[in-house]
């Protein structure tokens, strides 16, 4: 591996951030899956570092997993991206910031159709006033969350009371970074780093005391794929996308994967338990899978915030030997309880995987 | 009796030269290089007869001893002067010249920015001319003992996202050439060449591919490559669609060769705008016509030789060379 390389190619492919005032929409998917990631985006934003980042309750789905199932046309999508930027400009911002991959994708690409046919903007607009009387500006600047992250990698890492450092050995971490299909492989330029390279996760893990492994399936489809998984009759390709991704990172003994998508990191975590079932493998060292987070997890771990405060317990692959290699304090009989500190009830831990 | 100036010591600007000098005048190349030769004297072998580049070099450059020769020298400005043209080089001689040659050549294609083949990044990606200077003898610690290797055609050619359209000519050839010479070196290694379609028009070009295959059992597959990874002990995996079985195929090879095409070669651009060249879509230097006056320009008493308007072959840009200075010739004696 050349790294040279790779800083060339990412000097090719850098994005304008701005500093603050962000208008914010959450992920459909998200807050089922990794409940406290984008609590924690608002929380290292906002009472970390001190930006303003807007959201609304007004704001709804994008569209883009009907898109991207085949059951919805892309006109309709755009209407429906045109009422959010509508809700954008109705609260006086200009930089919007999606958490969610395929909102991030779906949002440039129809800002790129209506660049290439005007036509069909000027129609969208029409649509969107007929249904809600609502009008819209474009925003000035469009960013995932996991860029903003990126941009503030920096001042997170001076803030934070941990790095991705083996304590024992001293050793940089091992992290796997996987990104989401809809960040930068439809329009390279719009992401950190670009598509075959991307920096955005990269810069982070660096900044953050890690290092980034690079495997052969590293571009791979996480396995959700959408009509791979949605569509119950394949959801055999699912796991066996999964399964080829773990194949391939497995000889590089990674600690941690961290990933920028909805679901990435559910499908890297949850069908290591099904992998276990199926096969009696496992990645990680002495049974435990490798355990998969999202960036807002990591950087709430460096910035020291309690690993159940962050959601973790909702994980399937066990976190605590990740934990454990950084020296983060954790308390086990905590685990399993809520904000409230009432019990959440546990979990049935499966034969095939360890899981705590 | 008027100067010619010939802009490239390429194989196009000494054949050309030559043939001047056989014609009875001196020509004056002016070559930025250190050395005259330009991509030619880097190659090991030539297609499809395996003639060694060195002897063509060695022979052109006996031959046009006669000549006039600035090596490490551009010409920095040309303009009009009452029929004539008035070229500027850098080392402060200005000559006045009856007729100009361009036989400015072209680039290779730079490999890193196709990013999914890993060129620049991945250790043992090398290119079609980085293999063709470790056959010559250069020292390359990327190529060691393979094992497996594979050879991805069309590598900057015939691809609207880099940018290049057309193709590229000489790359298939070179390809099934270098597998050859890959095998012979390695006999026990898998070789396995990825190709959109195998354009084989040369004389002896087909023959050269049925060796190939039955001969030295080198694989065509014909299929994009769509991506390299590296593996943990350093190969690399290739991943590609072979469209004959329809099927998607994952090999993992010690080196990838990257058949690197022509591209045009934009560092004569500020020269070209100051003899006011026209220039064609494909970035190369436009011809006055494409089948009469290909050797002509927009310009008169400025010729054109070689890959400076188009992706040659070497018998091609030979052939051309001799013709253009044939043009130069006519166009001296009816001036």
């Amino acid at each position: 591996m050349i790294y040279e390389g790779k800083q060339k190619i990412w000097s090719d492919y850098q994005k304008e951030i701005p500093d603050d005032h962000w208008y914010y929409v959450r992920s459909c998917i998200r807050q089922n899956f990794f409940p406290a990631s984008e609590r924690m985006f608002t929380e290292i934003t906002r009472g970390v570092l001190g930006k303003d980042v807007y959201e609304t309750p007004y704001h709804t789905t994008c569209g883009g997993i009907a898109y991207h199932c085949d059951t919805i046309p892309q006109e309709t999508v755009m209407t429906i991206v045109a009422r959010q930027f509508a809700l954008m400009t109705e609260a006086g911002y200009e930089n919007y910031v999606a958490s969610c991959i395929t909102s991030f994708g779906n949002y440039s690409e129809t800002l790129e159709t209506w660049r290439e046919f005007p036509e069909l903007e000027t129609k969208i607009r029409e649509n969107l006033w007929k249904a809600c009387r609502r009008e819209f500006k474009k925003p000035k600047y469009l960013a995932h969350s996991s860029d903003l992250i990126y941009h503030w990698r920096e001042e997170i890492a001076k803030k934070g009371r941990f790095r991705l450092v083996n304590r024992e050995t001293g050793e940089p971490l091992r992290i796997v970074e996987h990104i989401g299909c809809h960040y930068a492989k439809m329009f390279p330029h719009k992401g950190v780093g670009g598509a075959e390279y991307p920096y955005v996760l990269a810069g982070m893990v660096e900044s953050w005391g890690g290092q980034v492994v690079d495997y052969p399936e590293r571009r791979h489809c996480c396995g959700y794929g959408f009509r791979q998984y949605h569509v119950k009759a394949n959801r055999g390709y699912s796991v066996s996308n999964t399964h080829k991704k773990f194949e391939s990172m497995e000889p590089f003994h990674p600690d941690a994967i961290i990933t920028n998508c909805p679901g990435c990191p559910y499908f890297l975590d949850r069908w290591q338990y099904v992998i276990a079932e199926q096969t009696g493998k496992t990645y990680g060292r002495d049974g435990f899978g490798i355990p998969v987070f999202t960036y807002e997890e990591i950087a709430g771990l460096v910035l020291g915030y309690d690993p159940w405060d962050l959601g973790l317990q909702l994980h399937q692959v066990a976190v605590e030997p990740f934990l454990d290699k950084i020296g983060i304090e954790y308390d086990p009989k905590a685990k399993y309880l809520g904000l409230n500190r009432e019990d959440i009830m546990r979990p049935g831990l499966p034969d095939s995987i360890k899981c705590f | 009796m008027k100067n010619i100036v010939i802009i490239g010591g390429g194989v196009a600007g000494m054949e050309a030269a030559r043939q001047l000098l056989a014609l009875g005048y001196t020509p004056i190349i002016v070559e930025k290089a250190n050395a005259l030769g330009g991509h030619v004297a880097s190659w090991y072998r030539l297609f499809p007869d395996m003639t060694p580049a060195s002897e063509i070099i060695s022979r052109l450059k006996k031959e046009i001893a006669p000549a006039n020769v600035f090596t490490g020298t551009k010409v920095i400005s040309i303009s009009r002067e009452k029929g004539d043209y008035s070229l500027t080089l850098d080392n402060g001689v200005s000559i006045l010249a009856g007729a100009v040659l361009f036989a400015t050549g072209f680039k290779v294609f730079d490999a890193s920015k196709k990013e999914e083949y890993g060129y620049g990044v991945y250790d043992r990606v090398i290119t079609n001319r980085d293999l063709e200077a470790w056959l010559s003898g250069g020292e390359d610690k990327r190529i060691s003992a393979p094992k497996a290797i594979g050879f991805v055609h069309c590598v900057g050619s015939r691809d609207l996202k880099a940018g290049n359209s057309q193709c590229s000519k000489v790359c298939c050839t070179t390809a099934i050439k270098q597998a050859i010479e890959m095998k012979e070196k390695f006999p026990k290694a898998e070789i396995y060449c990825f190709y959109m379609d195998l354009r084989l028009f040369g004389k002896k070009y087909e023959d050269f591919y049925i060796n190939a295959q039955r001969d030295f059992g080198v694989h065509f597959i014909r299929g994009r490559v769509s991506e390299v990874g590296e593996t943990i002990d350093g190969r690399l995996q290739v991943k590609a669609e072979d469209t004959l079985s329809g099927k998607p195929l994952k090999v993992q090879v010690d080196n990838l060769v990257l058949m690197s095409g022509m591209v045009c070669n934009q560092s004569v651009s500020e020269l070209v705008r100051q003899a006011r060249l026209d220039i064609d879509d494909d970035g190369f230097l436009r011809s006055r016509n494409n089948i009469f006056d290909i050797l002509e320009s927009n310009r008169p008493g400025i010729f054109y030789a070689g890959a400076c308007t188009g992706t040659k072959t070497v018998p091609e840009t030979l052939a051309e060379a001799r013709a253009a200075a044939l043009e130069i010739h006519n166009y001296l004696q009816n001036g």
